[in-house]
């Protein structure tokens, strides 16, 4: 019982007040325990379908784990919590994976 | 040979128990060498973390970056802690035996195991705890700002030793060879498949199992952060980092190193060390000696490989 509780697989929690929280203190497993680590990228990853033959090389060597398969076999990254590394574009054995200089946001968005 | 395709759709390997968004620094070896560990073991596994980078990677209070039981240990306490989770849940196998196949596993940076958590690991291995000891080692005390440890190598600048380290890298591997203990390995973050199958086989057996893994640690020794790959390949390649299995007592070389026996193989270590920026400042005489120290720890493996057969 007190597993389901505590245990929320693939799913992110949102903790509103004080009492959602464990009584002891206890961290919950959930993604982006620092945040959105996606906003440390200074280059993005971007994948071209057209050269990607599914190794899945990349996946292997993510360390962050944010490259994720979709239905159709292809890796896809989550630009959210990717921190650009850039492993995966210097891996790529098909060079499928550019490395793009993030812009900056215009203001006001 | 284990195929990444098939990995992706198994139901242990193909989640993720290190979830993302950590505050693990980008290109992270330990990280990735983590992610390999923990896809072998599975769900049911209570992981214990002697202080190291593995303390503040998980993240903040109240969320946590690893999906699994999680202890966070005092420095000296690793192995011990384990020992006593290990005494705790062969108490309870008594009342509820579906807890029979949970692992208890250690994970420890190099400071954790080499400098200061030795005592405790020399201590479980002796006492013969069921447990897995994993070694990530980063080749200094990367979490407080690259401090020297006994697993720096060489010629390797750290903030105390600005000029270079004057000792070489202690072998904790062989260490734990000698306490003749069932399974001692060595793995590298840039082998993450080799790590993954040496993790699954130690799953299996009864006793300590201790595992030595070099995890490539960008900002500590001073590279891009996308050649954290390479650099652990080319640490292997140039025989810097020797991977190998101890099963009972005998010794096998895994993966690239059966071929690099012969020093006609290795490549030059200066291919590892020009990556680098920790080795920069080194002196040609540094090289040598440390060149000198890699094809030691060879012989020495040579000699122990040809009297066991």
């Amino acid at each position: 019982m007190t597993e389901k509780k505590y245990w929320k697989w693939k799913e992110i929690e949102t903790h509103t007040s004080i009492n959602d929280l464990p009584p002891v203190p206890l961290s919950l497993p959930n993604y982006g325990s620092l945040g959105e680590t996606g906003d440390w990228r200074t280059f993005r990853p971007e994948i071209d379908k057209s050269k990607c033959n599914k190794c899945y090389i990349c996946w292997m060597y993510c360390p962050e784990a944010v490259i994720e398969i979709d239905k159709d076999g292809y890796p896809n990254i989550d630009y959210v919590y990717c921190k650009g590394c850039m492993i995966c574009a210097h891996e790529c054995p098909k060079k499928a994976i550019e490395q793009v200089r993030e812009k900056k946001e215009p203001e006001g968005e | 040979m284990v195929k990444l395709k098939e990995l992706i759709k198994d139901p242990v390997a193909g989640e993720e128990y290190f979830l993302k968004g950590n505050s693990s620094c980008a290109g992270c070896g330990g990280e990735l060498a983590f992610r390999w560990i923990m896809k072998a073991l599975g769900k049911r596994t209570i992981v214990v973390a002697p202080a190291s980078c593995f303390n503040v990677t998980i993240g903040l209070y109240p969320r946590a970056g690893p999906a699994i039981p999680y202890l966070n240990m005092a420095f000296a306490a690793g192995a011990a802690t384990c020992s006593g989770i290990v005494a705790g849940l062969a108490a309870r196998k008594k009342l509820d035996p579906s807890m029979e196949d949970i692992t208890v596993l250690c994970f420890a940076g190099d400071g954790g195991t080499i400098d200061i958590g030795i005592q405790g690991l020399s201590g479980a291995a002796e006492r013969g705890t069921d447990f897995i000891y994993i070694c990530y080692d980063n080749e200094a005390y990367m979490n407080t700002g690259t401090q020297r440890s006994g697993g720096t190598p060489f010629g390797a600048w750290t903030t105390t030793t600005p000029t270079g380290k004057k000792e070489h890298k202690k072998n904790v591997p062989m260490i734990m060879a000698a306490h003749g203990i069932p399974y001692v390995a060595t793995a590298c973050a840039g082998y993450p498949l080799d790590l993954y199958q040496k993790v699954l086989k130690a799953k299996k057996i009864k006793g300590t199992k201790y595992i030595h893994v070099l995890a490539p640690c960008a900002p500590g020794w001073r590279f891009p952060t996308e050649q954290a790959i390479e650099v652990g390949r080319k640490a292997v390649q140039t025989g810097m980092w020797i991977l190998y299995e101890i099963e009972d007592g005998k010794m096998t070389l895994s993966g690239p190193s059966k071929n690099l026996l012969d020093k006609k193989n290795r490549k030059p270590i200066e291919e590892y060390i020009k990556l680098q920026g920790r080795f920069r400042n080194i002196s040609p005489e540094d090289v040598k000696v440390l060149q000198k120290w890699v094809d030691r720890q060879w012989e020495d493996l040579k000699i122990r490989l040809a009297c066991q057969s």
